[in-house]
């Protein structure tokens, strides 16, 4: 027996056990998905808040309609838009030599996930940066600072604690939010899920589902609290 | 390219009036949502401040677990669990999608809208309510008449955010049948075999909706703040 049966053997599910080893290569697609689309978005994110508070007025607009725009629309629809409606335009990226990557769903879903997040995030740092205030700014410059310098020595190290809560958040309803994800086709954990209770029609394979879920979520949480305590522990806030 | 338009048409072979009958339908379940996990989620927050532990405990438990739940797994736990289990009593009963979306998404939003709730009704001092006391009113009328009319003022924005929310995950209950936005724009690009229209047409619906919301609350929190501009406090 695999090691991936035993959690549903040890509780006496037969569904659990039967599925163990599906939802657990599932969970970690779920994780893959996650950890990289944030991660590439958090990239994205810091470079579009600051072209959005320091940048030239075209981009400024420019990355206000992207935000408002990705915010705005259903994770799901824009899914669809690129995994069904960008397949519509296959010989376009068969020349640009890009349909290796919009061919695969998984590309796909990490693909929009990563813009997705990156416009929540960008949003979350450009408040966090404004929030930082103008002393700050005017008194690195006094101290001969040059911008880039006090924007990366000095208001992007305060921006992040402020944003530290908020970032932590969105690593949850991202987490949350891939769950669509099974419905291009993967089988990440609710994929994973999906199939399990297709075969069997045993729905207590959703509950074992949600609990998992829910523990991993709840494990973020705590752990980003503690970073928080931690990060902040010269603040003495608490 | 213009051809294709006509697809988006009202004419005949043209989705117009599916794709009108679908944005109507989001916005119908979104709305009758809204209340009922407004208000669930109110009583979840007065139990959440509740001096029983009891009570206290199961608001906890509540909102820990719709938050961590994946909304989309939520859905198909209400939608197949009611199903089964009032097949166990009235064999061939099935639940309509829109009731089991608005169940489910209600449940969501309420654990959500506790927050905000508790937030709000932390910001009201203790002596708003011992005034009222004092004048009388017994805890439901100070409640109803001196806490709530405050509380509307420092909840409405994230309040507003909520229906935001909402608004963005009721295209979810298009996997369980209904017939939304998604819904039709699936189906069209079935037919039709033209993804990047209608998909990209659905967005452009959920978008409109999105603005629409953001000013229609925008103008709301400016209505409730009227009295509260002249000192220049929180409020632009």
């Amino acid at each position: 027996m695999n090691w991936c049966e035993y959690p549903g053997y040890l509780i006496g599910s037969e569904v659990l056990q039967n599925y163990g080893c599906r939802m657990a290569s599932g969970l970690l697609l779920t994780f893959q998905l996650v950890v990289l689309s944030v991660a590439f978005g958090f990239v994205l994110a810091i470079g579009l808040a600051i072209a959005r508070l320091y940048g030239p007025r075209w981009a400024q607009i420019a990355i206000n309609g992207y935000t408002t725009f990705f915010r705005g629309t259903p994770l799901l629809c824009q899914l669809f838009l690129v995994y069904y409606g960008f397949g519509q335009f296959r010989l376009f990226w068969q020349d640009i030599g890009l349909w290796w990557f919009f061919r695969e769903p998984f590309y796909c879903a990490l693909f929009t996930f990563t813009i997705n997040t990156a416009a929540y995030q960008a949003e979350i740092l450009r408040g966090a940066i404004q929030s930082i205030p103008r002393g700050q700014f005017e008194g690195s410059l006094a101290l001969g600072l040059h911008r880039w310098a006090t924007l990366r020595r000095v208001i992007l190290p305060q921006a992040m604690i402020l944003a530290l809560r908020p970032l932590g958040n969105e690593l949850i309803v991202m987490i949350k939010a891939s769950a669509i994800a099974s419905l291009v086709t993967l089988f990440d954990l609710m994929g994973a899920t999906r199939l399990a209770f297709a075969r069997s029609f045993d729905l207590s394979i959703y509950l074992y589902a949600a609990l998992i879920y829910l523990v991993l979520t709840e494990i973020i949480r705590r752990v980003w609290d503690r970073i928080e305590l931690r990060l902040t522990r010269h603040m003495a806030l608490r | 390219m213009f051809d294709k338009l006509a697809l988006l048409g009202f004419g005949p072979g043209g989705w117009g009036w599916a794709l009108l009958q679908g944005a109507a339908n989001t916005i119908s379940v979104a709305l009758a949502t809204l209340p009922f996990g407004l208000a669930l989620g109110l009583i979840i927050a007065l139990w959440k401040r509740s001096d029983s532990v009891l009570l206290r405990s199961l608001a906890t438990i509540y909102t820990t677990v719709f938050r961590g739940v994946p909304e989309l797994l939520t859905l198909y736990i209400i939608y197949f669990g009611i199903q089964v289990l009032v097949q166990k009593v009235w064999t061939g009963f099935s639940i309509p999608p829109f009731v089991a979306g608005m169940v489910a998404l209600g449940m969501v939003l309420a654990a959500f809208s506790s927050e905000v709730w508790v937030g709000a009704l932390n910001s009201i001092q203790k002596g708003q309510r011992e005034a009222a006391s004092a004048l009388g009113l017994s805890k439901a009328q100070a409640f109803r008449l001196v806490v709530f009319p405050q509380l509307i003022r420092v909840a409405l924005p994230g309040l507003g955010n909520n229906w935001m929310v909402l608004l963005k995950e009721t295209s979810l209950i298009s996997v369980i049948t209904l017939q939304d936005i998604m819904f039709i724009a699936t189906r069209a690009n079935v037919v039709t075999k033209e993804p990047f229209l209608f998909f990209g047409t659905a967005m452009m619906l959920y978008f409109f909706f999105s603005l629409v919301s953001a000013w229609g609350i925008g103008k709301l929190e400016q209505r409730t703040n009227r009295g509260f501009a002249a000192f220049g406090g929180a409020t632009r």
